[in-house]
């Protein structure tokens, strides 16, 4: 807060905050929640920082937790842009299945599962397809007017299905070098799929903030009826991002069925829509949608999977995962809200009558830890 | 008005119902309140007056639980109170009827009145004891609606009424009142203001907060001043004129007081130009909302639109934008004929929109100011061609500037902006698409005398630059200082197109109003 003495009068400025403070501020509490989990992760296990170079790639924990986040944070890279415009896209860990089941399919039945000529065919197969399914939630949303939840719930349950129509409700595996390269291989001793996912999140970001995709975004999920008015066509925006996150589901579809060289239409990105949502909004977009963070949603990404890590490395029983999982979510989003701090922070402070707030408190606290 | 107020001396004897002290309250980049104080009496109606951004909106949310204050104490009955939340306040005996209307429109009229002590019975709502207790309240306070409809189907000056019944209910020992009558016609004015003394003499202390000046006069008996968010006093209203009032408001100048009497009705009717009209309308219509109506607009003409609240100048307004579709009748621009099938064909053609609803159909108020000021010509160019950081820095900053915009951050989330300024973001908005048919619907609607005076001017030299505007208002004064032409519009038909020379009076007007003829 302002020291009383620095006081103008109301209506002028009272300080002048830069956008990039304020930047600072939204990614604030993300970043502290993935620095409280690796740090308990030291604590735990020693060498859990420890990075290694072994034949010339990089090994450690921390790369492992950005390899197999790297399919989590694509798909809530889609997601980000989804609900930045008052919508939610269900329908992505089908897509993920989808893709994973077609690029199998297709490498599997060819006559040289091995080349990369093969290996390219499925992945525009693949990755086109996932952009129908986006063109088609875009189209129901934009067009039909149907609601988010319930246009992309459909995919959501008959993707599944159609997944497995494409497996003929086998796993299929494939044994091809080239496809492994995607989610299994490295690339200047880094994971390949880091690479492509940092690559993706890039681009997204320089689209969206260096036009004014981003800004149109924000104006059509924070106020429709007035970003209407002001002559924003919100029916192309709608569809481009299920469009985006289609596509961004569908190379985590590859990312995935690589990694195990195979295509298991019923469980491969299970639920996966589920944590995206989760670490879009441990990110700070809210789910009602305008002012977005891409970097917000990579750490939520980041912070979602580390917990998976973390699990585990803990050597959690197997039947106790997902409760512990739970607990945890249930922790990090109250740290997150604004009204939980309030109120511990009132009551560390009983009977306090007097002029101390409560909530302006929390806010200068906030200030004091970036200054 | 009502009844002349009946001559009484406030009772000032015992202690404040309500008293705040040393208020203080910052927002990112604003501090809206700095050491303010505000006592309120049983059986008194205070008003509380201020320019835009004075911080009466803020003193109000600090009152009522919404914000809880940086600094300062605020004591009911003289106990401190900490509120933090508005039910809170409720529970203290203080209830607030926003100026917008905070209801649920898709339920009922006796849901709305009572949601949150719905009478049950067996722990399920009893309904028809609801709706009893519902109908109840509405007769008593003079009202005739069917509390079984739902609030959407009442106009908005209904819904308002039905949000003071529901405030009056909570057993209010104080009633705050923010800008309840600027969406209300006369009669509704009258009938409100009853309601405020019935209150009054039962010893309700209310906070009545209007850009009115002559409402202030009718019906208060004290005033608080905010000026800048500091207080600047508080006074009684039997020592203080119109002039003096202002005076306080606005400061050591003053200015807004020497250009409201320079611009005062003088008949500012011009022949009506011989050239091709730059809109025309003939027997455009939407069924529902406005019968079939004829309407030409030159450049450099302000066209006046007239009305009660409710009587289709909104809906008249929204077929010239494409923000509803016409199912009838034939609109021209420039003598070629058009077919508005969103606001964006009519923005390409030039056409600038303000809503009457700042707040739901204008701002993105997560937005900043910035942003919402280059969101109509950024939409126009389309998102592949962005306004570089630095363009958008340049408008901000010249249109913060040319309208006075305050805070002078771009950087403000536009929410965080009081209602005049956040009515001059749109206007700079709109401004900036350099538009030749200008549409304010109620532009001047809560803010306060002078934001008023300098957004008229604003009208005047626009037009004399050649912009043609159609300006909506239910102040008549208003429409008759600015308008070439007035339409006036009744029961959804536009009965009247009349030239403003010095014969048109806001009693002409009314007359029109009140029979459709022209007289």
């Amino acid at each position: 807060m302002t020291p009383p003495d620095d006081t103008g009068s109301g209506g002028r400025p009272a300080r002048t905050p830069g956008v990039r403070r304020l930047a600072e501020h939204r990614l604030f509490w993300p970043a502290a929640v993935l620095a409280a989990l690796l740090l308990g992760n030291v604590a735990l296990t020693h060498d859990f920082f420890a990075v290694r170079v072994q034949n010339g790639h990089l090994y450690g924990s921390l790369i492992d937790i950005l390899q197999f986040g790297a399919p989590l944070v694509l798909v809530s890279l889609g997601m980000t842009l989804v609900i930045a415009t008052r919508g939610i896209d269900l329908s992505v860990g089908s897509t993920v299945a989808i893709a994973g089941a077609l690029a199998c399919e297709h490498i599997a039945t060819a006559k040289d599962p091995g080349s990369p000529p093969t290996v390219l065919s499925a992945v525009v197969v693949a990755v086109g397809v996932a952009a129908a399914i986006g063109l088609l939630n875009g189209f129901l949303v934009a067009r039909l007017g149907v609601q988010p939840i319930v246009a992309t719930l459909v995919l959501m349950v008959a993707g599944r299905g159609v997944a497995q129509l494409i497996t003929d409700g086998q796993i299929i595996s494939v044994s091809s070098g080239a496809y492994k390269m995607i989610g299994g291989g490295y690339w200047l001793t880094l994971p390949f799929a880091v690479l492509l996912a940092a690559a993706l999140v890039a681009v997204t970001s320089l689209v969206t903030r260096r036009t004014a995709l981003g800004m149109l975004i924000e104006s059509v999920g924070g106020n429709p009826v007035a970003s209407r008015l002001v002559g924003i066509r919100a029916a192309g925006l709608l569809v481009t991002v299920y469009v985006v996150s289609a596509v961004c589901a569908a190379v985590a579809g590859l990312m995935i069925s690589s990694n195990v060289s195979s295509a298991d239409g019923n469980n491969a990105g299970l639920w996966i829509e589920l944590d995206a949502i989760l670490a879009v909004v441990i990110g700070g977009t809210a789910l009602t949608g305008g002012r977005f963070s891409l970097g917000g949603t990579v750490l939520g990404a980041l912070v979602i999977q580390t917990l998976s890590t973390t699990i585990y490395t803990l050597g959690v029983p197997p039947e106790t995962t997902l409760v512990f999982k739970a607990l945890v979510v249930i922790v990090v989003c109250l740290v997150q809200s604004p009204a939980f701090r309030a109120r511990l922070s009132r009551r560390r402070r009983p009977a306090a009558p007097g002029p101390a707030p409560a909530t302006g408190d929390v806010a200068a606290r906030r200030q004091e830890v970036h200054p | 008005m009502a009844a002349p107020p009946t001559p009484r001396t406030p009772t000032r004897t015992g202690r404040p119902v309500l008293e705040a002290h040393g208020i203080r309250k910052a927002f990112p980049g604003v501090l809206a309140l700095d050491g303010v104080d505000l006592r309120l009496f049983p059986g008194e109606v205070h008003a509380l007056m201020g320019e835009n951004g004075a911080g009466k909106s803020t003193l109000i949310k600090v009152l009522t639980g919404v914000h809880p204050p940086d600094a300062g104490t605020v004591s009911v009955d003289g106990a401190p109170q900490r509120f933090a939340e508005p039910l809170e306040a409720q529970h203290a005996g203080i209830s607030t009827v926003y100026q917008e209307v905070n209801l649920c429109p898709n339920l009922s009229v006796a849901e709305n009145i009572l949601i949150g002590r719905e009478p049950r019975r067996l722990g399920l709502v009893h309904w028809s004891a609801l709706h009893r207790r519902a109908a109840r309240l509405i007769t008593e306070l003079e009202l005739d609606l069917d509390v079984r409809l739902p609030l959407s189907a009442h106009s908005l000056a209904v819904q308002q009424l039905v949000a003071i019944v529901r405030a009056v209910d909570v057993r209010a020992k104080v009633l705050v009142l923010d800008e309840p009558t600027s969406s209300l016609d006369r009669d509704e004015v009258a009938q409100l203001f009853a309601l405020v003394r019935r209150l009054r003499d039962r010893g309700v202390a209310i906070l009545f907060v209007t850009h009115f000046l002559d409402q202030v006069f009718d019906l208060c008996d004290r005033v608080t001043v905010l000026r800048n968010g500091r207080l600047e006093g508080e006074h009684r209203i039997d020592e203080l004129t119109p002039v003096t009032l202002v005076h306080r408001m606005v400061g050591g100048e003053l200015r807004t007081l020497d250009e409201l009497a320079e611009t005062s009705h003088t008949g500012t009717a011009a022949p009506v130009p011989a050239d091709t009209p730059f809109l025309s309308a003939r027997g455009l219509a939407r069924a529902g909302a406005v019968q079939p109506y004829d309407l030409d607009i030159h450049r450099g003409e302000v066209i006046g639109l007239a009305g009660l609240l409710g009587s289709g100048r909104t809906e008249a307004a929204r077929l010239l934008f494409g923000a509803d579709h016409a199912d009838g009748g034939e609109l021209r621009i420039d003598g070629e004929r058009a077919v508005l099938r969103s606001p964006r064909a009519a923005i390409a053609r030039k056409i600038a929109f303000c809503s009457e609803n700042r707040k739901a159909e204008g701002l993105i108020g997560e937005l900043t100011v910035r942003e919402n000021i280059v969101m109509a010509l950024q939409a126009a160019r389309g998102w592949t061609k962005p306004l570089s950081r630095t363009r958008q820095d340049e408008i901000a900053a010249r249109w913060t500037e040319v309208l006075d915009i305050r805070p002078a951050d771009p950087e403000a989330q536009v929410r965080n902006l009081s209602g005049g300024n956040q009515q001059k973001v749109l206007l700079a908005r709109w401004l900036l698409t350099d538009p030749r048919l200008l549409i304010l619907d109620e532009p001047t609607r809560g803010i306060d005398i002078g934001a008023k005076t300098e957004i008229q001017k604003l009208v005047t030299r626009l037009a004399a630059e050649g912009t043609a505007v159609l300006f909506i208002s239910a102040e008549l004064e208003e429409v008759l200082r600015l308008s070439h032409r007035v339409g006036v519009l009744r029961d959804h038909r536009l009965v009247a197109t009349l030239p403003n020379d010095t014969s048109l009076t806001p009693d002409r007007i009314l007359g029109a109003i009140a029979t459709g003829a022209t007289s």
